[in-house]
């Protein structure tokens, strides 16, 4: 999603001339253009992310609005004190952009990993979380952040197209409609795509209603929740369970007194047997691969 | 000259015994981390902050001397002062967010105000606005790292718009400054940077205002640093260079020897 991310970061940057764009020492082969777009709006801070979130705040208190660029963890848990205190308490408009959330950088190990970042942020003050499942999905993400202008968090991953169809409700979207509904799968992020995957399988294809959530707090209108009740659910997403979308959502349908059938939770399991490799790799020891998120959904059909 | 010096004088006196008041009214510590920095904010907020400028109080634990500043401005009224550490208030121990306009940013956690400061005085930079941003940071608060990546943000960037006031008393938290990380606010290290560096006595104002006014004349592209020696507790004498007063209240006993002390040579 980083080319796109870029591409759009350039045609806002272009239309409005209070954004400034500050990046942690990093986007090579990625935002060359974008820093020759913005010229002296666009800031090398250094490997220095704490005071890269300070100086945003500073310079979002003087009517720019400001994003702040970073591999995800170096962009959230190194900073998530400046991001709390002088972002979200202010109600400044500082977003965080995380390049590679989940396991998206893989073998480059586990300090590059963000698998509990949406846990950290979407619990603030004030602040909006954007999970892009799709890679079509960043450039509206990106206005509505710009439009908004409060705290908020971009987690970029790798992700194909939308799927034709697809409908918004709340911060949901429902991107496979089946007619005999039998089970609800939600997926967050790109790893929706192995859910998607997953239904290729003849015998589960056409069964299943499936949703990707696209921010986190989570904003469920009644009627869609009216929909899951009595029938099986399966949450699939690349971040740990304590603070994700299935704990998140839990709380939602347990508010609304709706009970589905069963509610399976497939989520980061960090490094269960301490070995490493390959974003698919982590994903296949969390159970988040399409082998796995197909071997529940059959459970649901038996 | 004479005139200001005596005004100034009995402005700091004023100042401290609002101070005591307002701790005495709440029974709170910190006192002596106000008192140590109260001449620092007179010179730089009372004195020289002009309407185009911002001043961050980052060593948010002196918020009552920001307060008490803040109300000599006219910016905060007696109700809010008599509101101060009661459930319901504007002005709890350390400063709180989007409540003041004399508070641009809350503190309380060290080491945020200077990247803020460093962040207002690039944004004066990016739009050529000639406002000057005044960051008063305490000699402890120069341990924590955002410190030294604001510095050289700030230096990269050349702003010469930005002013940090270092109240260096020698004290912190739990031990001289010497004995707990070394000398991290030593003028030394902010010329090995390469900032524009002047010392002052920090409790005297028309040393403090001569060190900004001198700084302020010079857009050199080079960030300044005013370090400002200070005495932990100045004022009341039982009070300075004391540890145990960045955390005591006082008995009624003290508070009322404290403003005897305060009266007698301030006034």
């Amino acid at each position: 999603m980083r080319k796109e991310f870029s591409a759009a970061m350039e045609r806002l940057a272009r239309e409005d001339e209070k954004i400034v764009f500050i990046t942690g020492d990093l986007g090579y082969s990625a935002l060359e253009n974008l820093q020759t777009t913005m010229g002296p709006r666009f800031i090398n801070a250094g490997v220095a992310e704490q005071n890269m979130v300070g100086v945003a705040a500073g310079m979002a208190y003087k009517g720019y609005k400001v994003f702040v660029y970073s591999i995800a963890p170096f962009a959230v848990y190194r900073c998530l004190e400046q991001f709390r205190n002088d972002v979200c308490l202010h109600n400044m408009p500082v977003f965080i952009v995380g390049n590679g959330g989940g396991y998206g950088y893989g073998i480059m190990g586990s300090s590059h990993h963000a698998i509990e970042d949406l846990a950290c942020l979407s619990s603030l003050q004030n602040v909006n979380t954007y999970i892009p499942a799709f890679a079509d999905e960043v450039e509206p993400m990106l206005e509505q952040i710009v439009t908004e202008a409060r705290p908020a968090y971009l987690r970029l991953g790798a992700g194909p197209v939308t799927p034709e169809g697809a409908q918004r409700m709340g911060t949901f979207k429902q991107i496979v409609k089946s007619e005999v509904s039998r089970g609800t799968i939600v997926a967050l992020g790109p790893v929706a795509a192995n859910a998607l995957k997953a239904l290729d399988n003849q015998e589960l294809a056409g069964q299943f209603d499936v949703f990707t959530a696209t921010n986190l707090p989570l904003s469920l209108p009644d009627e869609q929740a009216n929909s899951w009740t009595g029938k099986p659910m399966l949450i699939v997403e690349e971040h740990v369970s304590i603070g994700g979308l299935a704990q998140q959502l839990s709380v939602k349908l347990l508010e609304k007194g709706i009970t589905p059938s069963k509610f399976v939770s497939l989520s980061a399991q960090g490094y269960p047997d301490g070995l490493y490799g390959s974003q698919q790799y982590h994903q296949q020891q969390s159970g988040l691969d399409t082998a796995n998120i197909a071997r529940q959904l059959s459970n649901f059909l038996n | 000259m004479v005139t200001e010096a005596i005004d100034t004088k009995t402005l700091c006196g004023q100042l401290r015994l609002k101070v005591l008041d307002l701790y005495n009214q709440a029974h709170a510590g910190h006192i002596g981390c106000s008192l140590s920095c109260i001449d620092i904010i007179a010179a730089s907020l009372i004195l020289r902050k002009r309407e185009q400028d911002t001043f961050i109080l980052s060593k948010g634990h002196a918020a009552a001397a920001l307060y008490a500043s803040l109300h000599h401005l006219g910016e905060l009224t007696d109700a809010d002062l008599a509101s101060y550490y009661l459930n319901g208030t504007t002005l709890p121990a350390h400063p709180a967010p989007n409540k003041h306009k004399g508070i641009p940013f809350a503190t309380g956690s060290l080491g945020h105000g200077l990247p803020i400061g460093t962040g207002i005085a690039k944004a004066n930079k990016l739009t050529g606005e000639n406002g000057r941003v005044f960051v008063l940071m305490s000699d402890g608060e120069t341990n924590e790292g955002t410190t030294w990546e604001a510095a050289h943000f700030a230096m990269q960037n050349q702003l010469d718009n930005l002013i940090i006031l270092i109240d260096k008393n020698g004290l912190q938290g739990f031990g001289y400054t010497q004995d707990v990380l070394g000398d991290t606010a030593d003028p030394a290290k902010w010329k090995a940077i390469g900032f524009d560096v002047v010392e002052a006595d920090g409790h005297d104002v028309q040393s403090l205002t001569s060190a900004i006014d001198e700084v302020s004349g010079r857009p050199n592209g080079v960030p300044k640093v005013v370090v400002a020696h200070t005495i932990k507790g100045k004022g009341v004498s039982y009070m300075e260079d004391r540890l145990e007063w960045h955390y005591l209240p006082m008995t009624p006993d003290q508070y009322a020897q404290a403003v005897d002390d305060v009266t007698s040579r301030y006034f």
